[in-house]
């Protein structure tokens, strides 16, 4: 059972059943990684903005390094006009890079590895871009969808094809980051079998490999994280500033 | 054929996305190396750029595992 390595993303409930409505709302271990999380970074960002420095202490250094990013990142490929976005962008951020991070330490589980934590983080983004561009726009927003410089005769295949790509946004944010940490963790647990079923003699080759796909999948999840707010950031872009 | 068999060859050539993503990755890699080498001052402030590559191509690879689960397990 242990070796079966699609067995680690297995949801269960921890404490008593709450089903309201047919709904089952009980509290699995997705839900308390989730919480360990939000209490991590509510943490960090606690501590690290309690003694206001001239000099930052280490905590406070982390806390001021990920407000720059995101800031820089936001006004990079966002525009100034995006600023008020800040906070939606942090958190997403914030929140999925602390997901994969905790779902790196052993017997913990990734929760961004489930499609439909991932699915509802990017049908947030999805349905709060849409809503932000027809308040700034109106229905001049429909513009995105009819690039400026085609051709008559080509623009109903482009407005369908850019229709289709418009739609399909949340389906590859979100798939984008479950199957990468699916992936990854995956492939750990198979290299893991791989030195039980080799032995003492032969099971120190495949154990070498399982520490270094442990560094890359540490950089994956960071990596992950970036473009999930990075590629939030250029469809706000899009929404906001309206060109072509 | 049996259900099972055609699963278990679906599911194998589903992974035959890898190339297509080992390419891109490749692509991405070489590509940025030579810029990098042709002006080094420049290849610094590339290198986010260099990462959102590397994990957007990759990431069109792991669709063909999304793929292989779906045969496996959706069917």
């Amino acid at each position: 059972m242990t070796l079966n390595p699609m067995h680690q993303f297995e949801v269960y409930r921890i404490g008593p059943e709450i089903n309201i409505d047919g709904v089952n709302l009980s509290f699995t271990n997705a839900s308390f990684f989730m919480a360990v999380s939000a209490i991590l970074i509510l943490s960090l960002l606690f501590f690290g903005t309690k003694k206001k420095l001239l000099i930052p202490s280490k905590i406070q250094l982390i806390t001021e390094m990920s407000y720059t990013f995101i800031a820089k990142m936001i006004n990079d490929t966002a525009g100034s006009s995006a600023k008020a976005f800040f906070p939606f962008v942090f958190t997403l951020f914030m929140f999925v890079l602390f997901c994969n991070m905790v779902g790196m330490l052993p017997y913990s589980f990734a929760v961004t590895s489930q499609i439909i934590v991932t699915f509802a983080l990017a049908a947030i983004v999805f349905i709060g871009v849409t809503i932000t561009g027809f308040i700034k726009h109106g229905i001049n927003y429909l513009e995105l969808f009819v690039p400026k410089g085609v051709p008559i005769v080509l623009l109903p295949l482009i407005i369908v094809i850019e229709i289709i790509s418009y739609l399909a946004r949340p389906v590859s944010l979100s798939v984008r980051l479950f199957a990468n940490m699916l992936a990854g963790h995956t492939m750990l647990k198979v290299f893991g079998g791989f030195v039980i079923s080799l032995g003492l003699l032969g099971g120190w080759l495949p154990l070498s490999f399982t520490v270094a796909l442990t560094g890359l999948e540490i950089l994956v999840a960071f990596l992950q994280a970036y473009v999930f707010a990075i590629l939030t950031c250029i469809y706000l872009n899009d929404a906001l500033n309206l060109q072509h | 054929m049996e259900l099972e068999a055609a699963k278990m060859i679906g599911a194998g050539l589903a992974s035959i996305a890898l190339a297509g993503a080992g390419v891109g990755i490749g692509l991405i890699f070489g590509n940025y190396l030579s810029g990098a080498m042709r002006n080094p001052s420049a290849a610094a402030k590339q290198f986010p750029n260099l990462l959102l590559g590397f994990a957007l191509a990759e990431a069109t690879g792991l669709f063909g595992l999304v793929v292989a689960l779906i045969i496996l397990f959706a069917f």
